[in-house]
């Protein structure tokens, strides 16, 4: 089975990886030059189910719940499973509530606790929730991991590829995001920042719930901070604006002031491809299979998305994804 | 029926079309509340040019009118900008005008809502103009050309409801034939049947359904409040008595002797 993957996105690389182990002989062709520059470069890389399901369907947490032994089984050492902090700062309490009432798999923490998880955070925050269960990783890094594994595994990589050379596979999968012709998916644009600085470290990703703007900011090696993001129905990529900036940088100091002299080490944007429900769809056509739509959640439920895709390749006889059954049953109730 | 610019509209309940999980579940939220009307914002999403038109196609087929505004703009400039891009990209000289004067409020600027309303008015725009329950502010509005008064009943997303039942009393007093709609600050259902029992002609929320556990659920919920409220105010509300009543006349009792 010759299999040809557009796109080297978190969704390609995660189909190549499951057809690859499956024996199927796969090529990845990528139009950019490298892996960088797609949404899943700018991505937070929080696995983070349980927190998403505030504003998430139920599918999201039931496709994303293994995405962190899948991550830590095909890229060994890159996933730190070291759960989730979430506060609010005091004015805000009834945000924590109303996040906690939404979602499961937490434990309330109070000052000492939080102080004891995050020691930087000592004194700041009164009240917080933990998701234990809850993971992340550097997208970037990860990807490389992937890439090379997948080298190493005797995936075929063409980068700069032309789009149009697809002769001689019996199945294609689709991996192209915004890029893919699909007249249901709309780009939302996502901004972040990568900020540096020595006065302050982090175990686990935290998210500063607010009313107006909310925030999460993950770790990095070498000082470096995630900071993201905003959520907006355009799929403009233009540089971030400054009102988003302004956001993302003043919820930063609430979260810790130190952050104020944090170096400003690089701004982006992208425009993330989501369906009407904002749920990922593996759709197969003949011999092309397409995976699309993972919206906010790229790192979170690409293995089970191309798990399905795989599947699909190997045995056209699966039922549907889970994610549109579990949407059907939404919609018809 | 309510009439907003010469449009009739058979539900009194406006929806805003923001925060929503996704545009799925603000087809069957927009769906369950029944409304005609929905608000759509253009400020952030119209930076680049057209790039917000996928999201603006999928309110368009909602197959419910819209009402654009103007959220988010600080100044008459802004606002006016916005107001004309929204006559553009959506066919409609609707538009709901808000000028904001407190980022931390989001209170309006009525001086440069009356200004801005003046403006767009002389330019044939059908103003809906996001105020204050301030009596002045609302007769400079209706000089400037407005047909709608839109005021506040608490903080935009506050969802404090009306936290000041006496002014929006008033304002219902003081103009009687004007179209008054709440907006803003909306928290529960039984919130839009007291406004509605005051006799305002209509309501606009969006966070209270958009952030609801089950949007769905909670613009069904509204759908019904509203029209419960409506029905009691036009049927006549008993005033409160100090003495009990029975509501069974009691026979066979010698309750004169």
């Amino acid at each position: 089975m010759r299999v040809l993957v557009k796109g080297a996105g978190v969704a390609g690389l995660t189909a190549a990886f499951e057809l690859v182990i499956r024996g199927a002989v796969v090529t990845v062709a990528e139009t950019r030059h490298s892996l960088g520059g797609n949404a899943s470069w700018f991505a937070g890389g929080m696995l983070a189910p349980w927190c998403e399901r505030e504003s998430a369907e139920q599918p999201v947490l039931e496709l994303g719940r293994d995405a962190a032994d899948w991550w830590d089984a095909a890229t060994p050492g890159q996933v730190t499973r070291a759960g989730t902090l979430v506060v609010a700062a005091p004015r805000d309490a009834g945000e924590l509530d109303r996040f906690a009432s939404r979602t499961s798999g937490h434990r309330r923490v109070d000052e000492e606790e939080i102080a004891r998880l995050e020691p930087d955070l000592a004194g700041r925050f009164r009240r917080g929730l933990l998701f234990l269960g809850e993971a992340h990783l550097d997208p970037r890094q990860t990807m490389a991991a992937l890439h090379k594994k997948l080298t190493a595994m005797g995936v075929d990589f063409h980068f700069s590829a032309d789009a149009q050379d697809v002769s001689g596979f019996d199945r294609q999968i689709d991996c192209t995001g915004m890029a893919a012709v699909d007249d249901r998916l709309r780009g939302v644009r996502g901004e972040m920042l990568i900020l540096r600085t020595p006065d302050i470290s982090l175990s686990r990703p935290v998210r500063l719930l607010h009313p107006r703007f909310p925030l999460y900011i993950v770790p990095r090696t070498g000082h470096r901070f995630m900071v993201g993001a905003t959520m907006i129905e355009s799929q403009s990529s233009d540089p971030v604006t400054v009102r988003s900036m302004i956001e993302l940088l003043s919820a930063a100091c609430a979260l810790h002031p130190a952050f104020g002299e944090a170096a400003i080490i690089e701004t982006g944007a992208s425009v993330r491809p989501a369906f009407p429900d904002n749920l990922p769809r593996v759709d197969a056509h003949e011999s092309t299979i397409a995976i699309n739509g993972l919206y906010r959640h790229g790192f979170l439920l690409s293995p089970a998305m191309a798990r399905r895709a795989a599947e699909l390749v190997f045995d056209h006889d699966k039922p549907a994804e889970p994610a549109d059954e579990a949407y059907g049953k939404r919609r018809s109730a | 029926m309510l009439d907003l610019y010469g449009t009739n509209l058979p539900s009194r309940l406006l929806l805003g079309t923001a925060q929503y999980p996704s545009p799925a579940i603000l087809a069957d939220a927009v769906e369950a509340s029944g409304t005609s009307v929905v608000t759509v914002s253009l400020r952030r999403e119209m930076a680049g040019g057209r790039a917000g038109e996928k999201f603006w196609s999928l309110i368009r087929s909602l197959g419910v009118r819209i009402l654009p505004n103007s959220a988010g703009c600080h100044s008459v400039k802004e606002a006016v900008t916005t107001a004309k891009m929204a006559r553009e990209l959506f066919g409609t000289s609707w538009i709901k005008l808000e000028v904001i004067g407190n980022q931390d409020t989001l209170q309006p600027d009525v001086f440069g809502l009356v200004e801005a309303a003046r403006i767009l008015c002389e330019d044939g725009f059908s103003v809906f103009p996001y105020t204050t329950d301030d009596l002045v502010v609302a007769e400079r509005l209706l000089e400037a050309g407005c047909k709608v008064l839109m005021p506040w009943c608490a903080p935009i997303g506050s969802a404090l409801g009306p936290i000041n039942i006496p002014a929006l009393r008033s304002m219902r007093a003081h103009f009687p034939g004007v179209p008054l709609i709440v907006d803003a600050g909306l928290g529960r259902p039984s919130h839009a049947a007291t406004v509605m029992e005051l006799g305002f002609d209509a309501v606009l929320l969006n966070t209270a359904v958009a952030r609801a556990a089950d949007p769905v659920g909670m613009a069904r919920a509204f759908g019904k409040a509203v029209e419960a409220g409506r029905e009691a105010f036009k049927s006549g509300m008993l005033e409160p008595r100090e003495v009990a009543v029975p509501s069974t006349p009691t026979f066979g009792r010698a309750v004169f002797s």
